[in-house]
């Protein structure tokens, strides 16, 4: 098991907004985290990240309990993140991004293994490179976020709402760069909540409701549970 | 009047404006790294003089020497004001970080008076003396080498900010800290160098003026009141709207001085000031 997040709370000040979650994640396997708008699945993704502190439980990645390690240091043990809404720098050149993707001393010596391959997945990154980050289209910034984050040589690539705002042609190509990706042995565990899109591209999912889990397992036994359908559509 | 008279004060100006340039690059730094105003940096200017005239008058360095030892203390001065102070106040609202470096800088200056008293001190003798005169136009040589070294300084910080790894990372920490440090870049250490570099160009400016200006323990207040005008007029955040910026202060300070009358000189930086706020309030460079 690459992660594993064990019965986790956490609070905004007073307010609790997750309770008592876990999730589990296995080497090169991609799971959807499902739920409807507010349910906290952002929250999960920044928990596991510790841009947000969890008052219970735990969180062990690559059997090592990372529970109190900061979040810059997160991204060397092979955690990346791509943030909701993109998150790009965007007074910096798409070469320039990328570069700060390659910030701990493992990826630096793979700089220029990394940056081929990404600009191999993602071609319209490599022609843009000396472009500033903010004048790309929305599609665009994803990719150049996602590829950002690639750059960390990740073992888990985690991606906060991939296809929000996306163009069906940009979405059916980070489909398949999703699936090359988890091909290659790194795991994906990304929020959605289009619960048919990301039962298709899946393994399993898991889905939220107002920050409790309310039901997991494989795509395929998700897909037309009566629970699930509930859970979006409402009784 | 003649033209002479009117490059002479293009020129003062142009000296001047060169070193409010580099006092408040130090300062836009600061804030669009972190969003915190340093109300103390007209004090750190001060002690950033001090230590240039100490080292002089107790070790017998020239300021021209001793301008490495005034930029290191002023950095170190600067980690140490994050560590001990701006790293506790990063979350707190915006009046309680004004509070703190307001309160920052008098403290400064109270404490600089209680141990230097608030004479008036001057560098007897520096090794940079005298002037040159082209034509009919004088020019101070140390007035001309602290508009140089500090223009020097100014490119070398540019070249570092959008050149170099740890400038993109301090670019990065700017832009969105959070994402930023979502890569493994750690945003405590990026404010701490922020401060650092930050107090580094006040070290560079002060150490430089500490050649013809009187130091005295009020001397930074107005530097620091024209940076604070530079950096709203070349736009919060943008490094080389400061340098226009700084340009534009000293050319308006020594021309208007001339061509009105000198006891209005910082009327008319304030209306500059002014100006900016009302009709373009993100300033000549600025991306807010």
């Amino acid at each position: 098991m690459l992660l594993d997040v064990k019965n986790i709370d956490v609070l905004y000040d007073d307010f609790q907004v997750i309770w008592d979650v876990s999730i589990n994640v296995n080497k090169a396997e991609m799971v959807a985290l499902l739920g409807p708008n507010g349910s906290g699945k952002s929250t999960v993704l920044n928990t596991i990240s510790n841009l947000v502190e969890h008052k219970k439980g735990s969180i062990t990645f690559d059997n090592t309990l990372i529970s109190n390690i900061p979040t810059y240091k997160r991204t060397e043990l092979g955690i990346s993140h791509v943030l909701e809404r993109r998150r790009v720098f965007p007074h910096l050149t798409v070469k320039q991004n990328l570069l700060l993707g390659a910030w701990h001393p493992r990826a630096k010596e793979e700089l220029s293994n990394s940056l081929n391959k990404v600009y191999k997945i993602f071609p319209k990154l490599e022609t843009r490179s000396d472009q500033l980050a903010k004048t790309m289209s929305g599609g665009e910034q994803q990719m150049l976020a996602i590829a950002r984050g690639m750059m960390g040589l990740p073992k888990l690539l985690m991606v906060d709402e991939p296809f929000l705002g996306l163009s069906p042609m940009v979405m059916k190509d980070l489909i398949k760069i999703f699936k090359n990706i988890v091909e290659e042995g790194i795991s994906i565990l990304f929020v959605e909540q289009n619960v048919r899109l990301a039962l298709s591209m899946a393994d399993r999912g898991y889905v939220l409701e107002s920050g409790r889990l309310v039901i997991d397992g494989k795509s395929e036994d998700l897909i037309d549970n009566e629970k699930v359908t509930k859970v979006f559509l409402g009784n | 009047m003649t033209s002479e008279i009117i490059i002479q004060a293009i020129v003062t100006g142009l000296m001047m404006g060169l070193i409010y340039a580099l006092i408040a690059a130090g300062l836009s730094l600061i804030f669009g790294l972190m969003e915190i105003v340093n109300f103390a940096h007209g004090e750190h200017l001060m002690l950033s003089m001090f230590s240039s005239f100490w080292l002089w008058s107790l070790f017998g360095l020239d300021p021209l020497f001793s301008i490495p030892i005034t930029i290191l203390l002023l950095a170190f001065c600067g980690v140490i004001t994050h560590y001990f102070l701006i790293r506790y106040i990063l979350k707190a609202k915006m009046l309680i970080q004004i509070c703190a470096t307001f309160g920052l800088s008098i403290f400064i200056r109270s404490i600089a008076q209680l141990l230097w008293t608030p004479d008036f001190r001057n560098v007897d003798k520096p090794l940079l003396e005298g002037r040159i005169e082209i034509g009919s136009v004088f020019i101070g040589q140390p007035q001309l080498y602290a508009s140089l070294v500090c223009l020097i300084a100014f490119f070398g910080l540019y070249w570092f900010v959008t050149k170099t790894e740890t400038g993109l990372a301090l670019q990065a920490t700017a832009q969105d800290r959070h994402a930023a440090e979502i890569l493994g870049i750690p945003s405590n250490k990026m404010f701490a160098i922020g401060w650092a570099i930050g107090l580094g160009c006040v070290g560079v400016a002060g150490g430089m003026m500490a050649n013809y200006f009187f130091i005295f323990t009020d001397v930074g207040i107005n530097f620091a009141l024209f940076a604070f005008v530079a950096v709203a007029l070349g736009g919060f955040g943008s490094i080389i709207g400061c340098l226009y910026a700084g340009i534009i202060i000293g050319l308006v300070e020594s021309l208007g001085g001339l061509l009105i009358d000198p006891s209005f000189k910082l009327l008319y930086v304030f209306a500059i000031y002014l100006l900016v706020v009302i009709y373009k309030p993100q300033g000549l460079f600025g991306r807010y």
